[in-house]
């Protein structure tokens, strides 16, 4: 933090605070940065989920983009957004009813007006309602004069004008003083949010350290767009959402569920001692793990990006074989070709972790957009008898204890494992205490270095053979996709010793189960409705399941973050309950492994529309059961 | 980690703790295994010739790795008692290319053949010689695919008959040795099984040269494409249709030595040295440093029955490794950022402390 605050800045503060207006209590806001994805909206909605941050609330973020790189200004298919849900309780979600969007053209209102719940607060740009761009958004006329947004508190703001003689003489080109009206927005946005002018300009003046003018300007813009909200009289009300708890001492980021694996990499490296290994190729959206981990070679890591799925996955199973942490990173179209690879690495037994940042498929699909589709190719989808462990995330920050947890089981089965993240939650934030290396659990990695009496596929407690590093003397040995002899490792096409050795793979990875932490269930004892689930809709069905209790449901929710094996007391859970409720974003994946691990019927809830669950959909799906 | 397994940074050449060298013969290289390739087939002399130019490099064993494919030449790593791992189908450069990256000092080996390599193999194949990654990769190229029992590959010729062409290939072949030129391989050599001199010379060459060394060996698959090198192999016939490269030699060929190549404009063509026309200093003098790849790319296009086959080494010129460049590009951040540091990382930028 290189800039003091000037008394200017805290005056500023003081005054906004001391308005007298209304402050409207709520338990959660819900607010969505609106416009072309060249408008910096991602940039602003992180600069205000900072602001929110240092005042000590709760969130959850979640970005939307196009797959286009630079589509058209204007276009209904270029709009990127930026949402994030903050409250002083706990926050499962991102939030689905916007209480307030703040949209830069008539393309990005168009686009998310019916996510803005009634009564709701539209903010916009009206500089950017022309006549062209009205017809970019296939507008017939324009809807902030024809009453299209009754029921609506509509804020029309001159933001480019207002942003423009703000910064007039800032000695800055046209086109860069237009790339300051997000700060002016942000500015606005700011005021009506109760939060701190002056630590947000403390943060610009960090930010933009390198280019003194811009940060300048960037101020200038930002005051402009707060001091415009404080004195032009269109507020009744502000959000104001007072800090109950207070966190707990330490230190907190913001980050994504690509930042958080990425992080993990970093943290498996540290606590073993070992170097990791990523082998990766480009692909939406997981290749912002790679993009995190090729800046951090001064630790004990190595990446790797491939000519292609496959050698991405090969090079980490030679890794593997060379005894560093291997891991790939890819998503859905990515899984598909590196399947034959994992098939490898099973019988080699070689530990690898596979990370699949799941996207709406098949094929190409929707590239930006979430899915959880990918459950059953993870758990099934290999030629031959080919166990592999499958973890899940539930939220950004558990992507990091998830894939921490995923380099324990594949080191200690010697086995590759798969995680499953999503694009919902790669690029989703929430907020972590960032943990000391020696607050982790210690985490040991064994090699065997002793010639004497070593078989290659003689196995330890947790059925797991030996990993020996090349270079160790006496202790040459030879391993590949042959089958082989179960002791021995000498090549085998010996029918019993398959079907041993079948056997042995199999009760290996269903031994895992034996490890996990018992299941917890939340919710209501006496409850008929258990739900179940898995991955990224934990948010989603947390939030439903607390809303239907408050609603007076009789609901208990379970969710799994081992998809294989199961947990072994989760058929016990389940003879428990009348009814089971399985929401995914898929058609019933898990429904399907539920039913025949249990035989035991359970309802689907599946949406598939590129996006989380909407919890109020939940709760009018439970409120159907009980 | 525990104790007893801390890594050594054991190098080639470095017999700390391990094998001496010194002290490796060929028998140290062989395994207790069964070697399965049908009788009179010519990997085995390439065996052969590996395990004996393996205990000359002054490598302790433990440090080398044979990595192989899928096809007959993938059960090569079986037979040699290294480290080693059959992988899958055409992918073994992609899995070397991870294990050298991640175990820069190991000594690391391909294994593999026509149809792994250029067909199902050809990405990897391709890029692991454009980024020079330090390996020697031996291809084993009968020009059929025999392990699936006689199917034509990608080196198979034009018109040829075999299991999936009966009435002869429609593909063209492509080389090998042009193939890897083409993507500025710093080290090609091609030589015959039977010769099991030049066989010997190019591994040794390989093995001391540093980057990606391809070797192609003409192999002989006497059941399914059996005699397809006859030309290059059979002392009969074979110094009049071959070219043995020399470095700073000019290129003399013939039964009696009698016959050259010199360039016409950018075209070679054969010279008598006998009539009186020629003499040796109007040949082609061979030069495997030369920096561009252009006249190892023109001797690649050589074949009969017009022109002889060149034999040797093609290419040896030094450029910087893909480990040693990708090491020297931490380097540099090491060197800005110091030695990574978890606390320091995660509190930085954006953070904050709640007291």
């Amino acid at each position: 933090m290189t800039q003091q605050i000037t008394s200017k800045d805290r005056q500023e503060d003081g005054e906004a605070a001391g308005r007298p207006l209304r402050n409207e209590n709520l338990d959660s806001v819900v607010i969505r940065f609106a416009g072309d994805s060249g408008d910096g909206i991602q940039l602003t909605g992180g600069e205000f989920s900072r602001s929110v941050a240092s005042g000590g609330l709760e969130f959850i973020t979640r970005s939307d983009y196009p797959s286009e790189i630079r589509a058209p200004a204007g276009s209904l298919y270029g709009v990127s957004a930026y949402q994030i849900q903050y409250s002083n309780k706990p926050v499962f979600t991102s939030g689905e009813d916007l209480d307030v969007l703040v949209a830069m053209n008539p393309a990005a209102l168009k686009v998310n007006l019916a996510d803005v719940k009634p009564g709701g607060t539209l903010v916009v740009n009206s500089d950017a309602f022309t006549a062209s761009n009205l017809k970019k958004a296939r507008y017939e006329s324009n809807p902030l004069d024809d009453g299209s947004f009754d029921g609506f508190r509509v804020l029309p703001i001159e933001i480019s004008t207002l942003n423009a003689t703000a910064l007039r003489d800032s000695g800055l080109s046209k086109s860069e003083i237009g790339r300051c009206k997000n700060y002016w927005a942000l500015g606005f946005v700011l005021y009506m949010h109760s939060r701190l002018l002056s630590e947000q300009i403390e943060r610009v003046r960090t930010k933009f350290a390198s280019n003194p003018a811009l940060a300048d300007a960037n101020v200038v813009a930002l005051r402009s767009g707060y001091a415009y909200a404080e004195v032009c009289e269109i507020f009744d009300t502000r959000y104001c959402i007072p800090v109950e708890a207070k966190a707990a001492p330490g230190a907190y980021r913001n980050v994504t569920g690509n930042m958080a694996t990425a992080m993990a990499l970093l943290a498996a490296a540290e606590l073993t001692g070992l170097k990791v290994f990523l082998g990766s190729y480009p692909i939406t959206p997981a290749s912002d793990v790679l993009h995190s981990v090729v800046r951090l070679p001064h630790f004990n890591i190595v990446s790797f990006q491939a000519e292609d799925e496959i050698a991405a996955i090969c090079a980490a199973v030679g890794a593997a074989f060379g005894g560093s942490l291997a891991v790939t990173t890819t998503s859905g179209p990515g899984l598909s070709l590196k399947t034959e690879a994992i098939g490898l690495a099973v019988m080699t037994e070689l530990p690898l972790v596979i990370l699949d940042v799941q996207r709406a498929g098949p094929s190409t699909g929707m590239p930006t957009k979430t899915e959880q589709a990918d459950l059953l190719q993870a758990v099934y989808g290999r030629h031959g008898e080919c166990p592999v462990p499958v973890l899940a995330a539930r939220s950004p920050i558990d992507c990091f204890d998830i894939m921490l947890d995923a380099f324990r089981i594949a080191t200690r089965y010697m086995t590759p494992v798969i995680v499953l993240t999503d694009g919902g939650i790669a690029n989703s934030t929430e907020v972590g205490a960032i943990p000391a290396i020696s607050d982790l659990p210690p985490f040991e990695v064994k090699f065997r270095a002793e010639p004497a009496g070593y078989q290659v596929y003689e196995r330890d407690e947790y059925s797991a053979r030996a990993w020996v590093r090349p270079g160790t003397p006496g202790m040459e040995h030879r391993i590949g996709g042959l089958e082989k002899h179960y002791l021995t490792g000498e090549v085998s096409a010996d029918g019993p010793n398959h079907d041993r050795m079948v056997r042995l793979r199999a009760e290996k990875v269903a031994g895992i189960a034996k490890g996990y932490a018992p299941l917890q269930v939340e919710g209501n004892e006496d409850a008929e409705l258990l739900i179940v689930s898995w991955g990224s809709t934990y948010g989603s069905v947390a939030e439903a399941v607390r809303r239907s209790l408050k609603a007076g449901k009789a609901v208990a929710h379970v969710h799994l973050r081992h998809l294989n094996p199961l947990p072994n007391d989760l058929g016990d859970i389940v003879s428990r309950y009348k009814q089971i409720l399985v929401p995914e974003i898929n058609l019933g994946q898990l429904s399907v492994m539920l039913r025949n691990a249990y035989l035991k019927e359970v309802v689907g809830f599946n949406r598939v529309e590129g996006r989380p669950l909407r919890a109020s959909e939940l709760c009018t799906a439970i409120a159907a059961m009980v | 980690m525990s104790e007893a397994t801390t890594t050594k940074e054991d190098r080639p050449g470095n017999a700390q703790a391990g094998t001496r060298s010194a002290d490796l013969t060929r028998e140290d290289f062989e395994t207790a295994q069964e070697v399965r390739w049908c009788p009179g087939c010519g990997d085995f002399s390439v065996l052969k010739q590996v395990q004996l130019v393996l205990p000359k490099l002054g490598i302790p064993r433990e440090n080398f790795v044979f990595i192989s494919g899928i096809g007959c030449s993938g059960r090569f790593p079986y037979y040699l008692e290294t480290y080693g791992f059959h992988g899958i189908h055409g992918r073994a450069p992609a899995i070397a290319t991870g294990l050298k990256l991640s175990r820069p000092e190991l000594s690391v080996w391909v294994v593999t053949g026509d149809g792994d390599a250029l067909a199902i193999g050809g990405n990897h194949f391709m890029h692991v010689i454009r980024r020079n990654v330090d390996l020697n990769i031996i291809m084993l190229n009968n020009r059929i695919y025999g392990l699936t029992k006689g199917q034509a590959s990608p080196t198979t010729d034009l018109n040829v008959r075999t299991k999936t062409s009966p009435v002869g290939t429609a593909d063209r072949p492509l080389d090998p040795v042009a193939l890897a030129l083409s993507l500025g391989a710093t080290f090609v050599a091609r030589a015959v099984d039977t010769d099991q001199k030049s066989v010997m010379e190019v591994l040794e060459r390989a093995a001391a040269h540093k980057g990606t060394s391809f070797v192609e060996i003409y192999q002989n698959c006497h059941i399914f494409n059996d005699g397809v090198f006859e030309r290059v192999s059979s002392k009969r016939v074979r110094d009049d249709n071959r070219v043995m490269l020399e470095h700073g030699q000019p290129l003399v060929f013939g039964n009696q030595r009698d016959k050259g190549l010199r360039l016409n404009g950018v075209t070679p063509e054969v010279v008598s040295l006998t009539v009186g026309l020629h003499t040796v200093d109007d040949l082609i003098v061979h030069d495997e440093k030369a920096p561009g790849t252009g006249m190892a790319y023109v001797l690649s296009q050589m074949r009969p029955p017009h022109l002889p086959v060149p034999m040797g080494i093609f290419r040896d010129v030094e450029e910087p490794s893909y480990e040693d460049l990708v090491a020297s590009k931490h380097e540099v951040v090491k060197s800005k950022k110091g030695k990574g540091d978890w606390h320091r990382l995660t509190h930085s930028g954006d953070y904050w402390v709640v007291q």
